[in-house]
């Protein structure tokens, strides 16, 4: 089953790439209040679902995301 | 004299050494503000140096090709001014639709820092025009240089003959070795390896010399 893991960068952390796309869309007449630019993971993992979703939850938190700086979530998709 | 202008971003790198160049070819060069417009009929030709503007930031170039400059830079190729993108100026031209295609990363995925035998396929206009040679050698610097389009506009760009330059010994996975592809009328032109890092001696070769 296909598994989405969403990375974002914390709120305290200074995200410098969303904050560069955020001034080009300002510069395009695009504004918006604010902009942040994280990463999407997808994961194909065989298995029950119940398993299968632990199994990404594992990996999110041992590769994908560092805790310090970024926060994850999970998606069946 | 006439004047080449050499566009500013944020992370060009090779703006100096285009300039001195552009300068040893007996031009004026001028630096032209990503920020800024400018009057097009002042120059007989841009530049959009190599470097890594905006950190490559989204994808790159894809940040400056949407820079205020640029609406003056279409507009001087739409008048038919000659324009060169080198590196990440030709990420930049790609991103902006000025060239057909993307540039994506390295096939195996590391920065490649190495000389390149190149045969030239298309003419520019302007840029290169009277180049001596069909085969020449350049220095290559990038990360995200494999150059990309799916199959129907890969092969509009072969059968229109925007081919510019190909590799010998594709160093990064590039589609159909492509090193440097043109527009349709020929005015706009990018490649991936640097000629302003080839035009004396001891630079180690002097290939590039020939594209002003």
């Amino acid at each position: 089953m296909k598994i989405g893991v969403k990375i974002m960068p914390r709120e305290v952390i200074l995200d410098t790439q969303g904050r560069a796309v955020e001034q080009t869309l300002r510069l395009n007449k695009l504004p918006v209040e604010s902009c942040r630019v994280g990463r999407f993971v997808e994961l194909d993992i065989s298995g029950a679902e119940n398993q299968a979703l632990q199994q990404a939850d594992q990996i999110a938190k041992t590769l994908l995301h560092n805790p310090l700086i970024e926060t994850y979530e999970i998606k069946k998709l | 004299m006439s004047k080449i202008g050499v566009v500013r971003f944020p992370g060009s790198n090779c703006d100096e050494d285009v300039c001195n160049f552009v300068r040893a070819k007996g031009f004026t060069a001028e630096y032209l503000w990503h920020l800024d417009q400018f009057t097009i009929a002042d120059y007989e030709g841009l530049i959009l140096p190599g470097g890594f503007s905006y950190g490559d930031y989204l994808r790159s170039g894809a940040l400056s090709a949407r820079s205020p400059v640029m609406k003056s830079v279409r507009e001087f190729v739409s008048r038919g001014g000659p324009v060169l993108g080198i590196c990440n100026g030709f990420q930049i031209l790609a991103e902006a639709h000025l060239l057909p295609g993307a540039l994506v990363q390295n096939e195996k995925r590391r920065f490649i820092d190495d000389w390149v035998e190149l045969e030239f396929l298309g003419k520019a206009k302007f840029w290169a025009a009277e180049h001596p040679n069909r085969m020449i050698r350049l220095p290559i610097a990038h990360g995200d240089g494999r150059f990309y389009a799916d199959a129907d506009s890969l092969k509009k760009i072969e059968d229109q003959g925007q081919v510019w330059l190909k590799y010998r010994g594709n160093p990064n996975g590039s589609l159909r070795d492509i090193a440097g592809v043109l527009n349709e009328q020929r005015n706009v032109a990018g490649l991936m390896p640097h000629p302003e890092r080839a035009i004396f001696d001891w630079m180690g070769g002097v290939d590039g010399w020939s594209f002003l």
